[in-house]
């Protein structure tokens, strides 16, 4: 183990790594948000969605063994609560950000209460792939184990920008997106395209919840999401509604939010905190230079009321 | 064949009407919360404890004696604060869920200048403290105002953002630059002093956090329906286009709105600070900003329905302990039951209007 104190050299290293490693969530939130807010509804409750993820995934991997089973368990919880949104929202007056407010506090709190029996046991964990393998360096092996979860996050994006580019199904989210009128005339149930688009929504964002838990940080506590999930939502405006750019997005926030770990493991602890408001600070400036009062941002779908 | 509308004596019709939504606005919240209730009734039951005995310890816990009152009370004054937090832009119809960063900020600035001044007479600290904690809560939320008003940033989503970075900040000065030395294992700042702590109200156990509260309820109130500043945000809130086309000051309205929420939400920073704990550290951050927001939309925004509302839900927050002892609940069950609340409500909006015996009957 020759170079196992890369030294300063270790801190773009842990960036990197930790650019894989945390930016699961956001990549899978946002790519789910993307799917919801094309279809011209926000849906600000993902912060619970993920929580709620990250508990159910947790716990089904403890009883069944099988992490996969977790994940699964965690994408239909969150589906089920998008199916919940956009059931409320689907009734006249209801203000779907409020709704939003309202799922986030909810899912926080019943993720607390089923999941506490599962805050002590260790449930089995995603397996991760280990890229690096070829080094004899220890920090460097340690810091290209890949989870499988983000190999399969990073064959969703292209595949949605594709998805909503070339397919009827694309075609029909974005039409509902950007004008409810156009797709009545069309023929389209709107509100049955909302419900579809906003429980896949809530799938993706459920088993970026459960990365969470089964990988990253690796178990279940109520601490285990301060914001990522509504990080991950202004993260889509940011990423103009195009999923690729999610993924770039993601890679950069989860990058952000490595850097005060990172730093503080080379001897750097001062402002320890200030960093963990990395990702936050981040998103705010992104969002303060990227919106603007007077025009509708570009790609932005015309039904969605946090734009207008 | 019905009365011709000329027939209807117009005075008495419009008493009618007021008294009709008044019934209204009574009796789609309760509506709201029985079947809330009854849903939670079902879900702990599902939990394997009997709902009937639930409700019996939360009653008993936020309403059941004076011991009990008292709790709800002192846990009712930040809600009442942080929900005017959230009532207050929502004239102008923004979303503002940010309190709890307003909140930490506004505790921390209050611990900090209590710090700066040992030897001050206790009421000149303590106004201090309140200057300190609306000023710095006030420029918390009126940056997401700002923010809104100048850049078209949404501000539900930034003021959520700068609840993280309000918290990391708070987190990075208690536990360095503003660290009580004596504090070990939980940092805190300096004991702001006994003599500067606020007291209870005579005759009680609560804080008089209460009064403040109540008293800032009841200035919004002022301000949001007798001036014309406050009818200058509710149009605004109506329609921001025609707002702008008769000249009102849009950002004035949307910064002041926003500061004064600010304010408003730093004011409970500070109380929580000088009434209950007398120092600033973690255990300001336990949520009173977001159970604020549900205050806010239960009371649809009227800063003076926020008063028995945040009563109501204090007490819900004061039995979680009762029920965590005595059923063996998690702590989290109050969560949940304000959360159910929260959908309830919000599903509700549909009814207005909707119910036959409250319609309006058409002239």
């Amino acid at each position: 183990m020759t170079g196992d104190l890369l030294g300063w050299w270790g801190v773009p290293l842990a960036v990197l790594a930790g650019a894989i490693r945390v930016s699961t969530p956001f990549l899978f939130v946002s790519l789910g948000e993307c799917i919801t807010e094309k279809s011209g509804r926000i849906n600000l409750g993902l912060e619970g969605t993920l929580v709620m993820g990250a508990m159910s995934g947790y716990a089904i991997s403890y009883l069944t063994g099988s992490p996969w089973l977790g994940v699964l368990a965690a994408g239909c919880a969150g589906a089920v609560f998008g199916i919940l949104h956009a059931a409320i929202c689907s009734l006249p007056r209801v203000n779907d950000i409020a709704v939003g407010i309202a799922l986030m506090l909810f899912g926080i709190g019943l993720a607390f209460f089923l999941g506490k029996p599962f805050i002590q046991p260790q449930a089995p964990n995603l397996p991760s792939i280990p890229f690096g393998n070829w080094s004899d360096n220890a920090q460097v092996r340690d810091s290209l184990r890949i989870n499988a979860l983000f190999l399969i996050g990073v064959v969703l994006a292209p595949l949605l920008l594709w998805a909503f580019r070339n397919t009827r199904w694309g075609l029909i989210v974005r039409t509902v997106g950007d004008s409810a009128d156009a797709a009545l005339a069309l023929g389209y149930a709107i509100n049955r395209v909302r419900m579809f688009s906003t429980a896949a929504g809530g799938f993706l964002a459920g088993i970026g919840g459960s990365f969470l838990s089964l990988s990253y940080p690796g178990s279940w506590s109520e601490g285990l999401s301060s914001g990522q999930g509504i990080t991950a939502v202004a993260l889509v405006i940011f990423a103009r509604w195009n999923p690729m750019l999610c993924f770039w997005a993601s890679l950069l926030f989860g990058g952000a939010a490595a850097l005060g770990p990172a730093l503080q493991s080379v001897g750097i602890t001062s402002g320890y905190y200030l960093f963990n408001a990395a990702p936050y600070a981040l998103t705010l400036l992104i969002m303060i230079l990227t919106c603007s009062r007077d025009r509708t941002l570009a790609g932005a779908p015309g039904e969605l009321g946090v734009t207008r | 064949m019905e009365a011709s509308p000329l027939k209807v004596d117009d005075a008495s019709a419009h008493w009618q009407d007021i008294l009709r939504s008044g019934a209204e606005a009574v009796a789609v919240p309760l509506l709201a919360i029985l079947a809330a209730l009854v849903v939670f009734g079902i879900f702990v039951t599902l939990a394997g404890v009997n709902p009937f005995d639930t409700y019996q310890l939360m009653y008993a816990g936020a309403f059941g004696s004076w011991f009990s009152w008292q709790n709800t009370l002192t846990r009712a004054a930040p809600l009442i604060l942080t929900a005017l937090c959230c009532a207050l832009p929502a004239q102008l119809g923004m979303v503002v869920i940010g309190g709890e960063g307003a909140l930490v900020l506004g505790g921390l600035a209050a611990a900090a200048i209590a710090a700066t001044m040992p030897d001050a007479a206790p009421l000149v600290v303590q106004i201090a403290m309140i200057i300190a904690a609306m000023i710095a809560g006030a420029a918390w939320i009126a940056l997401a105002g700002g923010l809104r008003h100048w850049r078209g940033v949404n501000e539900t989503i930034s003021s959520l953002l700068l609840v993280y970075i309000a918290i990391a900040v708070f987190n990075h000065l208690v536990e360095g630059a503003l660290r009580d030395p004596a504090s070990l294992n939980k940092p805190s700042t300096p004991h702001i002093g006994d003599a500067n702590m606020l007291t209870a109200i005579p005759g009680t156990d609560i804080h008089w956090g209460l009064a403040y509260g109540v008293i800032a309820c009841v200035l919004a109130y002022i301000l949001i329906y007798r001036t014309t500043f406050g009818f200058g945000m509710r149009v605004a809130g109506g329609n921001v286009k025609a707002a702008r086309m008769v000249g009102l000051p849009v950002g004035k309205l949307v910064l002041v709105a926003c500061g004064l929420a600010g304010a408003c939400a730093g004011l409970a920073g500070m109380v929580e600070v000088a009434a209950v704990h007398g120092k600033a550290n973690a255990s300001l951050v336990v949520g009173y900003g977001y159970t604020g927001i549900l205050v806010a939309f239960l009371a649809r925004h009227n800063p003076l329905a926020i008063i028995p509302v945040a009563i109501l839900l204090g007490g819900i927050g004061a039995s979680g302990g009762l029920l965590q002892r005595r059923l063996g609940l998690p702590d989290a069950t109050v969560l949940v039951l304000q959360g159910m609340i929260f959908i309830a409500i919000l599903t509700s909006e549909v009814l207005y209007g909707r119910i036959p015996w409250l319609k309006r009957r058409p002239a």
